[in-house]
């Protein structure tokens, strides 16, 4: 497979941009947010031990059977699954699927993110109606560290994507925009992967 | 205080009542502060220099550049944390059995910048503009990946310090220790602003350091010149590397204490607090997550430079290379296998003690490997004792002490006898001050030539070292037996008239240390009066081995006019060996540089703002500086920069100057390195 | 360019990775909430799904697999899986045991 082969050579783990477009330094940058996106995982992975460590601690208040629910978050579940409109995005990008696939692809992927947080301030809203605030415990403070954490981080992400559409409108895809969503493609998926960790370890051990 | 109503809606908690006006002391440290600040700022407008700082320095994202600056922090912060620690000794010699002349409460502020000061604002910056020099130079690159990142992380670091310099005026700051330890930080019991200076403080550092970890780290990994191969590279890249790597791995983990801890002081959360559900022992395993990785942070690169130091001023190859980088990365990986040590006395059971005080004991074996090894480098070497490796020597007696005393820590048991008293501060200082300060000040001795293009004075070099050294174990042997006797960490008044003599003997170090330091800052000076006499221009004073010495001193701000290529290990001895050190001119080709940007001093003043309206609850500042950042770093994304060109007739100018120099240059045997002769060209074959 | 093959080999992973995360996560759901074993069994069960979620992600949308010639940046994420594991299982075993002493 000839085609294969080309696009086989990598320059750096994970996403990587069509043979013909890569630029030797673009290494440089995606290794760099690799390593940036490891540095983050530190800090949720402490997170989640903190949240392991405070999770049995209600101090009287409501536990995780009060204040969790399976629909939700099974909904924002799906909703995440915006991984896959990215990767098509991603895909249209390295193989020049033309501009309007890749421009309606990430305004999918930024409608389903929206969709996620607003789900999650509903949630957040709801669970605050109950009395379960962060002051309440440390069971709750973990819970609205934690959970919240991936909330800004996905926001962040949000507003990520709509500053590369408008560049990508300003001056197309060249160098520095392949490059920038090559990394928020990465940003984007490793925020699905901490999502499953959340609802596994989060959601579904509290309603067992 | 009508000025107090009227500044409440706009000013938080802040009103004049923050000056530490009821202190002596406090005010006099607080008016050198202000006059200080302002003298220097004086001195800048009266030369008129604003305009140049700003374009050529503040602005400037030149790693070499960036490093300097980095140092320039360090040593100011250094200068502050030493004066801080001779108050403190002379405060303990006279407190013995009545109270002195400061109050507790001074006394606990004083204990707690000294140690934040000496970690996140004099080791970290020291070792981070070292490496930021020296560490592109040694691999052959032009700058960092990442240049303007590198000015973003001085600039948030540097906000960091000058949060702490602004609570010395509007006062006070925390009482926690530089570890902050809760539930005594929580704002149950420490409800004033002092925690949240402390808390901004490290936070802005410690995203600094962050960046800076990723920078290094991608640097090393992509950015060698040709054939450098990582077991090529100078072992001070190697200990970079393995720092870098700390701090991006251990950085969050005091991200996430400080940031919870945050949250219960500003929004009533329990995750440390003593009711609630919180627990305090979180907190201290979340600090120690990072505060043990960091101990190693701001070792490694010492040990780097003393092995530099040692095969430089022994003419010799660094003995046993391979063993040194093994053990450089075995101990970076151990180091996140210890943690516990820190709070053997917490309450866990005797197997988890166990455990991680056997892993703590393992960590002494490869730092023994090193130990040897740096012996073995002088072995049948031909010694030159100059100031740097003077520090060198000092190094190995002084951290091989400390090391010892290190492992009796190790045994829980023994841990539970000293426990809290000042046998562990003896033992940590001897660990860090010749650990990393003297690594750094060897550093600085060793790298000032390259860096500005003549030597220091070897005089004064040696007065200082022999200051530092004697008022080091002055000050430091004393507080082993004192707390063998059981004297408590942090007093601010002892009770017992045997601890007496052995304070006024340690009180006497202290004022040698800080002699010492008068010792830096006049080798300093008379260095910059005499600095004709003791030009290197040519690049080459110590006959180095890396390739930081085959450029001119100081060097272009495109480093290398062609990027080198390598052969082996110590590739610029070798290619002074066979004739191939300094390359003929040619023709040249233009070098792509970064432009200058104001981003990184911006982010940092917004930084700064932030920080500061959280510590005063002025909640407008706060929100104006977050926002700030946002949209600065949004719109910073829109702005296409090109980059900066040297066209190939600037190359061609500067290079032809430099060979000049060369040209001139009588090379100098190394028994005549430390006079004026030295022009900085080295005598091969001698 | 590349041309077809290539994308359409990429989108097929892509693909893959869609009905691996929505059938595994699916199926932890409908653990939990049909219950039809232990809390124990099922959130061992849980946590497996989960990693096998984590590799599946890796593996199909950010692209990581074993075979790379690049191995030293494999082993970044390999070497940070290491310190997560050390720091959270380490911080796990501390605070539980002494969790459990003070009571």
């Amino acid at each position: 497979m000839s085609a294969g082969s080309a696009s086989e050579r990598r320059r750096h783990p994970g996403l990587n941009l069509h043979e013909s477009d890569a630029h030797p330094s673009d290494g440089e940058v995606v290794f760099g947010f690799w390593v940036f996106m490891m540095s983050d995982a530190v800090l949720f992975a402490l997170l989640f031990a903190v949240y392991a460590s405070l999770g049995a601690n209600t101090a009287g208040g409501p536990g995780p059977r009060d204040v969790f629910e399976l629909d939700p978050a099974a909904m924002e579940t799906l909703l995440l699954l915006s991984s896959f409109t990215f990767g098509i995005a991603s895909l249209a990008m390295k193989y020049r699927r033309g501009m309007a696939l890749l421009q309606g692809m990430l305004a999918t992927t930024l409608l389903l993110g929206l969709g996620f947080l607003g789900l999650e301030v509903h949630d957040f809203v709801g669970m605050e109606d109950t009395g379960a605030l962060p002051q309440v415990s440390a069971f709750l403070s973990a819970f609205y560290v934690l959970v919240p954490t991936h909330f800004l981080h996905v926001s962040l992400g949000c507003v990520w994507i709509v500053v590369m559409m408008v560049q990508l409108r300003m001056s197309g895809l060249d160098r520095i925009t392949r490059t920038r969503l090559l990394r928020l493609g990465l940003f984007w998926h490793f925020l699905d992967i901490v999502w499953v960790m959340i609802f596994s370890f989060v959601f579904l051990r509290g309603l067992l | 205080m009508r000025i107090e109503a009227l500044a409440g809606p706009w000013l938080g908690r802040l009103s004049l009542s923050a000056l530490p006006t009821d202190s002596p002391v406090a005010m006099g440290a607080a008016l050198v502060a202000v006059f200080g600040a302002l003298g220097v700022a004086g001195y800048i407008t009266g030369k008129g220099k604003w305009r140049y700082l700003w374009r050529e320095w503040f602005t400037s994202v030149d790693h070499k550049r960036i490093g300097i600056m980095y140092v320039v922090l360090a040593l100011v912060m250094l200068a502050r944390a030493v004066i801080e620690a001779l108050v403190m000794r002379l405060q303990q010699a006279d407190a013995v059995n009545r109270s002195g002349f400061i109050s507790a409460e001074h006394f606990g502020q004083l204990f707690s910048t000294h140690g934040s000061i000496m970690i996140f604002f004099m080791a970290m910056p020291f070792l981070t503009g070292v490496i930021n020099y020296v560490m592109p130079l040694q691999i052959g690159a032009r700058d960092v990946s990442f240049p303007v990142l590198n000015s973003i992380s001085l600039m948030l670091t540097a906000a960091g310090a000058a949060l702490v310099m602004i609570s010395l005026v509007l006062a006070p700051f925390s009482t926690g220790g530089w570890s902050g330890y809760a539930p005594f930080t929580e704002l149950r019991f420490s409800p004033g602003v002092g925690v949240d200076y402390w808390i901004w403080a490290v936070t802005l550092s410690s995203i600094g350091s962050t960046l800076t970890g990723i920078n290094f780290a991608v640097t090393i990994y992509k950015k060698r010149a040709p054939g450098m191969h990582l077991f090529r590279m100078p072992l001070f890249c190697w200990t970079a590397l393995c720092t870098s790597i700390l701090m991006i791995f251990a950085m969050p983990a005091l991200t996430v204490a400080t940031a919870l801890l945050a949250l219960d002081r500003y929004l009533g959360m329990h995750f440390f607090t003593s009711g609630g559900g919180g627990n305090m022992m979180v907190y201290a395993n979340l600090f120690w997550l990072f505060g043990h990785p960091e101990v190693y942070i701001v070792v490694l690169p010492s040990f780097g430079v003393f092995s530099e130091l040692f095969s430089t001023f022994s003419a010799k190859k660094l003995y046993g290379y391979t063993s040194l980088v093994l053990a450089t990365m075995t101990i970076a990986v151990l180091s996140f296998t210890v943690w516990l040590h820190h709070f053997f006395t917490m309450g866990q059971s005797a197997h988890i003690n166990a455990a991680f005080g056997i892993a703590t004991m393992l960590i002494g074996i490869p730092t023994g490997v090193k130990v040897y090894d740096w012996i073995l480098t002088m072995f049948r070497g031909r010694v030159r004792f100059t100031t740097p490796l003077l520090w060198g020597l000092a190094f190995l007696v002084t951290f091989v002490i400390g090391g010892l005393s290190g492992i009796l820590l190790a045994i829980p048991p023994v841990d539970f006898l000293v426990h809290n008293t000042t046998f562990l501060v003896a033992h940590f200082h001897n660990m860090l001050i010749p650990g990393t300060l003297f690594g750094m000040i060897a550093a600085y001795q060793f790298w000032f030539p390259k860096a500005f293009g003549f030597r220091l004075e070897e005089r004064w070099g040696r007065v200082a070292f022999g200051c530092w050294v004697i008022g080091f174990y002055l000050a430091f042997m004393p507080l082993y037996v004192l707390g063998l006797e059981g004297m408590p960490r942090r007093s601010a008044e002892v009770f017992d008239e045997a601890f007496r003599p052995w304070l006024l003997v340690a009180a006497g170090g202290a004022v040698l240390i800080v002699l010492g330091m008068a010792a830096l800052a006049l080798q300093l000076a008379m260095s910059i009066r005499h600095r004709d006499r003791n030009r290197v221009r040519a690049g080459d004073p110590w006959d180095g081995r890396s390739l930081e010495w085959s450029t001119s001193s100081p060097p272009p701000e495109y480093n290398f006019a062609k990027l080198p290529e390598v052969q082996g290990r110590d590739a610029f001895w070798t290619m002074k060996r066979s004739g191939r050190a300094y390359p003929p001119l040619e023709r040249y080709a233009p070098i792509m540089l970064p432009e200058n940007s104001a981003i990184g001093p911006l982010l940092g003043a917004l930084g700064l703002a932030t920080a500061f309206g959280l510590v005063w609850r002025i909640g407008w500042m706060a929100g104006l500086g977050t926002a700030g950042a946002l949209v600065a770093v949004i719109g910073w994304s829109f702005v296409r920069r090109p980059g900066r060109t040297v066209d190939e007739r600037q190359v061609e100018r500067t290079e032809t100057r430099w060979h000049a120099v060369l040209v001139a240059a009588v090379p100098v045997s190394r028994e005549h390195e430390c006079d004026p002769r030295n022009r900085g060209l080295a005598d091969v074959a001698a | 360019m590349g041309g077809d093959g290539g994308f359409r080999r990429e989108l097929r992973d892509y693909v893959v990775g869609l009905v691996l995360a929505l059938g595994l996560s699916g199926a932890a759901f409908a653990l939990v909430a049909w219950a039809p074993w232990s809390a124990r069994t099922t959130l061992g069960v849980v946590a497996a799904l989960a990693v096998l979620q984590l590799v599946a992600h890796f593996r199909c949308f950010l692209h990581i697999d074993l075979k790379q010639s690049h191995r030293d940046d494999l082993q970044l994420i390999l070497f940070t899986a290491a310190i997560i594991g050390l720091m959270v299982a380490g911080s796990l075993w501390i605070i539980l045991n002494q969790n459990r002493r003070m009571m």
